[in-house]
């Protein structure tokens, strides 16, 4: 079925220039390549139906006429050979690792600063820096609990680091559910393959959260907090709650009385000792942070100050995600660790430094620029794509608040080979979200959410503009 | 139990409920109109509009629509999204309910649940409802029947079961009353008719056969259909699952296993007044009934219903969410005395 395919002009993951499969890939384009196109279509239409009925969706926002949607899912795997997803995990666990130095540090004595590592200026007007939580001692010393860390590969099939998302991260539910969807589909491909199992990250969440309970709490209540049911991740949020047996509780769920958390029953109050919220630290709680948040629990902050209750991720984590701190990331590994990053970032300018300043203006037109506390894709300009009002937008808007916005280099995406229509297949550009929970000890389920750009030509990979997903397979071997 | 989620699952039921029995009278009343010939815009009117009384909506219809024409009335109760009562209403706020509490209910139940929602958001429903009703409200009835027996098949009998189990018996015997109620106006204010007419037996047999309830009446008192003996069955035999004892008990039961209070006693309001009509339910006659007067009777008992609803959401759910104004006073006062 890939015969018409074109591989060139792009790194592409499973196939050479000559249009051999990578060793990784020869498995599997042996068991794809005994399927007929009746039978791939008729996978790929029973997939879609039964996401559709378990109610695998996303809401979208604004959206009347069909609130909810199916999370496209395209059935080529991407592939991870054993010895490359060794490399990326050491990445990973040094980058988290960094990173809860870097906020242990920022939110104590502030070396890094001292140091003259990063400059005062970024931390403090850093719109993420919760400066209420200086001298604060979380959980076990642990902030980002669980974070989803965004990784490219460039035109030279070198892996990169694009973001860390060290707040609520979403997607892992996806992860699981292609996974079930492609068994189902393809029973047999998986033990001839080689597959490693995602399915424990329920498991590795609920022990992570057990694990930084406030201490002498012998037998944790355990929650997920939701915004509702209108929120875009709602599935998720259910999902997650139901693999790990706990309770999915919405803000008007909990009250706090004497700095403790309770959970409001058919019996009557109940105590919450740790709380996995999936709700932004801004609406967390309408005493502390935004007073119109309806979403948060009034006292919640003081109950997490008191001790008495647990949350993960922990209140502060969003200055490690701006993109602005995402520059210092190399240096922090260097500074905490003594090491030199094993995954690299993706060059950065920096639009308050001078020079930065001065090459992102005049090159407007073939960088990417960011604003450095927006995600989903949004507040964003592709250069080389942009229409000339795009692009005097972002010139006034830079030079007006140059803190706010970074410019990156345009990348150009690996692709892989993604199924058009009536059984053609393109080559379409991907990214890889691994997802690492932070807990006892460092784990990651191996793979993590491919996510595809659909649009033909286009580098944006998020659902809320018209991106797909892939399941991920880890093997256990390199071919 | 958290308390939202208890009541999700509450409404859950009685959502799926609704939607099945509204499928019920509009299908036996389509069927009803085959037997009847040269009816004048009059009688038809005479035959619809009381269907929209039972469903206690005639404000929101007389809204939407002129006149109680057999279009309008099947419209409103069936496809209308402006009435909160109507089928397609009923199914979206069940799955919504049960959108809320995935992780509380088994895996198959809320997959028929959500086929029948994505169905009925389909151009398909909508054709399959004009070439033929009654199978479509074949499917409606079939699909709640499926989620009935799927959840008497998996669910765990915990707390959240009987929440679900209270919706589903209270929304039936509501139900119940009111399609017994559709025929009130050929009835004598008070006392019970000497004499029947053939087409008013057909009504009335058209009332039993909207709850599935012809089968076991005839049964009891083969093919002759009496108003009284009507009203008899439906309110009164222990036997037959759609009636209002039978869903009265069914609902005290509920209420108990969620309580663990005994029966003879009660710890709230809703056991109370569940009790209290059991009670009367036992210990009175239909001939009590028709000297009152059926339409007063039954308006009253769904009055009763009513209260056994809001006294279990008092007792269980209502745990009065502060306004946020005032909760963060309290926070303050509280953080403020800590500090002090």
């Amino acid at each position: 079925m890939l015969q018409q395919y074109d591989p060139k002009g792009f790194f592409d993951e499973m196939l050479d220039e000559r249009g051999d499969s990578r060793p990784h890939y020869r498995k599997f384009r042996q068991c794809f390549e005994g399927m007929t196109p009746d039978e791939f279509d008729h996978k790929r239409q029973s997939v879609d139906l039964a996401f559709l009925r378990q109610g695998v969706t996303f809401n979208v926002y604004g959206d009347s006429a069909g609130t909810e949607k199916i999370f496209p899912f395209d059935l080529l795997p991407r592939i991870i050979s054993a010895k490359e997803w060794e490399g990326l995990e050491r990445g990973l666990v040094q980058r988290i690792t960094a990173l809860n130095l870097f906020l242990h540090d920022i939110y104590h004595e502030q070396k890094i600063i001292k140091d003259g590592i990063i400059p005062p200026f970024y931390i403090l007007t850093g719109k993420h820096f919760r400066r209420e939580f200086v001298n604060f001692n979380v959980p076990k010393d642990i902030y980002i609990h669980v974070c989803g860390t965004d990784l490219i590969r460039g035109a030279d099939g070198g892996w990169m680091v694009l973001e860390d998302n060290g707040r609520c991260p979403s997607g892992v539910s996806y992860v699981l559910e292609n996974r079930r969807a492609m068994k189902r589909s393809f029973p047999a491909m998986f033990e001839q393959i080689g597959v490693r199992p995602v399915e424990h990250y329920p498991q590795e969440l609920l022990k992570m959260l057990q694990h930084i309970a406030p201490a002498g709490v012998a037998d944790p209540t355990v929650a997920l907090l939701t915004p509702g049911a209108y929120n875009s991740a709602y599935f998720e949020h259910t999902y997650l709650a139901r693999q790990m047996g706990i309770e999915i509780v919405e803000g008007r769920d909990l009250l706090v009385r004497d700095a403790r958390v309770f959970m409001r029953t058919t019996k009557g109050l109940r105590p919450v000792h740790v709380i996995y919220r999936r709700i932004d630290d801004d609406f967390l709680d309408p005493t502390v942070f935004r007073r119109d948040s309806m979403l948060g629990v009034p006292g919640i902050v003081n109950a997490y100050r008191a001790g008495n209750v647990s949350l993960a991720n922990s209140i502060g984590t969003g200055i490690a995600d701006d993109k602005v701190m995402y520059y210092f990331v190399p240096r922090m590994i260097k500074y905490y660790l003594d090491q030199e990053p094993i995954i690299p970032n993706v060059p950065t300018y920096l639009a308050s430094e001078d020079a930065d300043k001065k090459y992102i203006l005049e090159n407007l037109t073939q960088l990417v620029v960011k604003a450095a506390n927006e995600s989903g894709g949004y507040g964003m300009l592709m250069g080389p794509k942009a229409t000339k009002e795009e692009i005097e937008k972002f010139r006034g808007a830079i030079e007006k608040d140059p803190r706010n916005y970074v410019a990156q280099p345009m990348i150009s995406l690996s692709r892989h080979p993604t199924h058009i229509e009536n059984g053609t297949f393109e080559g379409r550009h991907v990214d890889l979200r691994p997802y690492i929970i932070y807990g006892e000890k460092i784990s990651i389920v191996p793979g993590g959410l491919t996510r595809v750009a659909l649009r033909k030509g286009s580098l944006v990979v998020n659902s809320s503009q018209g991106g797909g997903s892939k399941d991920t397979w880890v093997l256990y071997g390199d071919e | 139990m958290l308390s939202r989620v208890a009541n999700c699952l509450y409404w859950m039921s009685r959502y799926i409920e609704r939607a099945e029995n509204i499928a019920r009278i509009v299908d036996v009343n389509l069927q009803l109109l085959l037997d009847f010939r040269n009816l004048d815009e009059q009688r038809l009117a005479e035959h619809w509009l009381p269907i929209v009384l039972a469903t206690g909506d005639e404000k929101q219809f007389f809204e939407l629509h002129k006149n109680a024409t057999g279009q309008a009335v099947t419209e409103f109760l069936v496809w209308q999204t402006d009435n909160p009562n109507s089928i397609i209403s009923s199914i979206y706020q069940a799955r919504e309910n049960a959108r809320m509490v995935r992780d509380q209910i088994p895996v198959e139940f809320w997959e028929e649940l959500n086929r029948l929602y994505w169905f009925m958001r389909t151009p398909q429903a909508r054709q399959s409802w004009k070439d033929s009703p009654t199978d479509f409200f074949q499917q409606i009835k079939g699909s709640s029947l499926l989620l009935v027996g799927l959840s008497r098949a998996t669910s765990i009998r915990n707390e959240g079961w009987y929440f679900a189990e209270a919706g589903k018996f209270l929304e039936r015997a509501d139900k119940t009353s009111r399609i017994l109620d559709v025929r009130h106006v050929t009835l004598p204010e008070k006392g019970a008719p000497v004499a029947v007419s053939q087409a008013e037996a057909l009504e009335w047999s058209a009332i039993l056969r909207s709850c599935s309830g012809w089968d076991a009446y005839k049964s009891i008192h083969g093919a002759e259909v009496h108003p009284k003996l009507v009203a008899e069955f439906l309110i009164y035999s222990d036997e037959f699952p759609r009636s209002v004892q039978f869903c009265v008990t069914g609902l005290n039961d509920a209420l108990r296993k969620i309580s663990k209070v005994p029966e003879g006693k009660f710890c709230n309001d809703a056991e109370k007044l569940a009790g209290r009509l059991i009670a009367e339910l036992q210990f009175s006659t239909i001939d009590e009934v028709f000297a009152q007067g059926l339409h007063a009777y039954l308006d009253l008992l769904q009055v009763k219903l009513n209260d056994i609803g809001g006294a279990m959401f008092n007792a269980y759910i209502f745990q009065p969410f502060t306004n946020l104004e005032e909760e963060i006073m309290v926070q303050q006062e509280e953080q403020q005395q800590q500090s002090a």
